[in-house]
């Protein structure tokens, strides 16, 4: 049964319909959640005892630095589904990726940096934490570059599943450098064991964010997926009906 | 609203922040919709070309 779901959606004209009527819904659902999220972050949650109002640029750092791993994996998964089974979608997948998670990335660098600039007196420092999210900036970056630098897609495809796959080994030591070296970034509030050491006022717009963060990347990696889509299969009978119906 | 707006002294930083990732999100998105375009624009030009071709 879900077997015969997911060959029916990995169908081009059939994603490429069910994508579009995906991203309006999505879409509703992020304006949404991103106005809850706004809301409770910049208004309803109390200052910070002791980062006072600076501590709201958590609401964007957190959440663009939890995407930027998570978008990883998303690639990384699919890119192996890709290279095992030769499913196309999962093929567009991974290398729809990188843009987004590029992205992230450099917003959880910038705004982990003003952030920065009040609190520990500095844009930058070179400790673990840092330094191996700006690896995952080239990382995304050099990804992005070896798949537009390949001209047969198929290959560029598969290059960039293998160079994701040899890059997971960046993504536990990012989650972990702030336990394993000694450093000026906080520990982390949320993702532990423990209960969250953060106030539940301050904790729910983050959720929201995170929510909507989430929808973003779907949203963004449908529309991608189905320029990808239309331009591999531009030659197939059922894009004639798209053109036809736009 | 001004004290909203003065983020406890930290608007620069705050606002920046955010200002930042609005930019950038929305770029994330226009980008693909403008390609989306272009796309069907092309393969539809491409697509009368080759009618024209076989018409010759």
């Amino acid at each position: 049964m879900i077997m015969k779901w997911l060959h029916k959606f990995s169908s081009p004209p059939y994603f490429y319909a069910l994508s579009g009527k995906l991203i309006k819904w999505l879409s509703v659902l992020l304006v949404a959640f991103l106005a809850a999220g706004l809301y409770g972050g910049l208004v309803l949650a109390p200052a910070d005892y002791q980062q006072g109002d600076s501590f709201r640029i958590i609401y964007v750092h957190v959440p663009a630095a939890w995407m930027s791993l998570f978008i990883y994996m998303v690639m990384a998964v699919s890119g192996t589904i890709a290279l095992v089974w030769r499913i196309k979608l999962a093929e567009i997948v991974s290398v729809c990726s990188p843009p987004i998670g590029a992205g992230f990335t450099f917003l959880a660098l910038v705004t982990g940096s003003i952030w920065g600039k009040p609190m520990w007196g500095t844009w930058w420092v070179w400790d673990a934490r840092l330094t191996s999210e700006l690896i995952l900036l080239f990382l995304y970056l050099g990804l992005i570059g070896l798949y537009t630098a390949i001209e047969d897609k198929r290959t560029a495809s598969r290059s960039v599943a293998i160079l994701a796959l040899v890059g997971v080994v960046n993504i536990p030591i990012i989650h972990y450098s702030v336990e394993w070296w000694n450093t000026l970034h906080q520990g982390p509030t949320v993702t532990k064991f423990d209960k969250p050491s953060i106030h539940i006022d301050m904790l729910i717009p983050l959720l929201n964010m995170a929510i909507a963060f989430k929808l973003y990347f779907a949203i963004a990696l449908l529309m991608r997926s189905r320029n990808e889509l239309l331009q591999r299969e531009q030659n197939g009978r059922w894009v004639e009906e798209v053109l036809e119906g736009k | 609203m001004s004290q909203f707006l003065e983020m406890g002294g930290y608007a620069f930083y705050v606002w920046s922040a955010y200002g930042v990732s609005t930019l950038v999100l929305c770029y994330g998105l226009l980008r693909p919709y403008l390609d989306h375009k272009k796309t069907l624009r092309e393969i539809s030009l491409k697509r009368r070309q080759h009618k024209r071709d076989l018409n010759d």
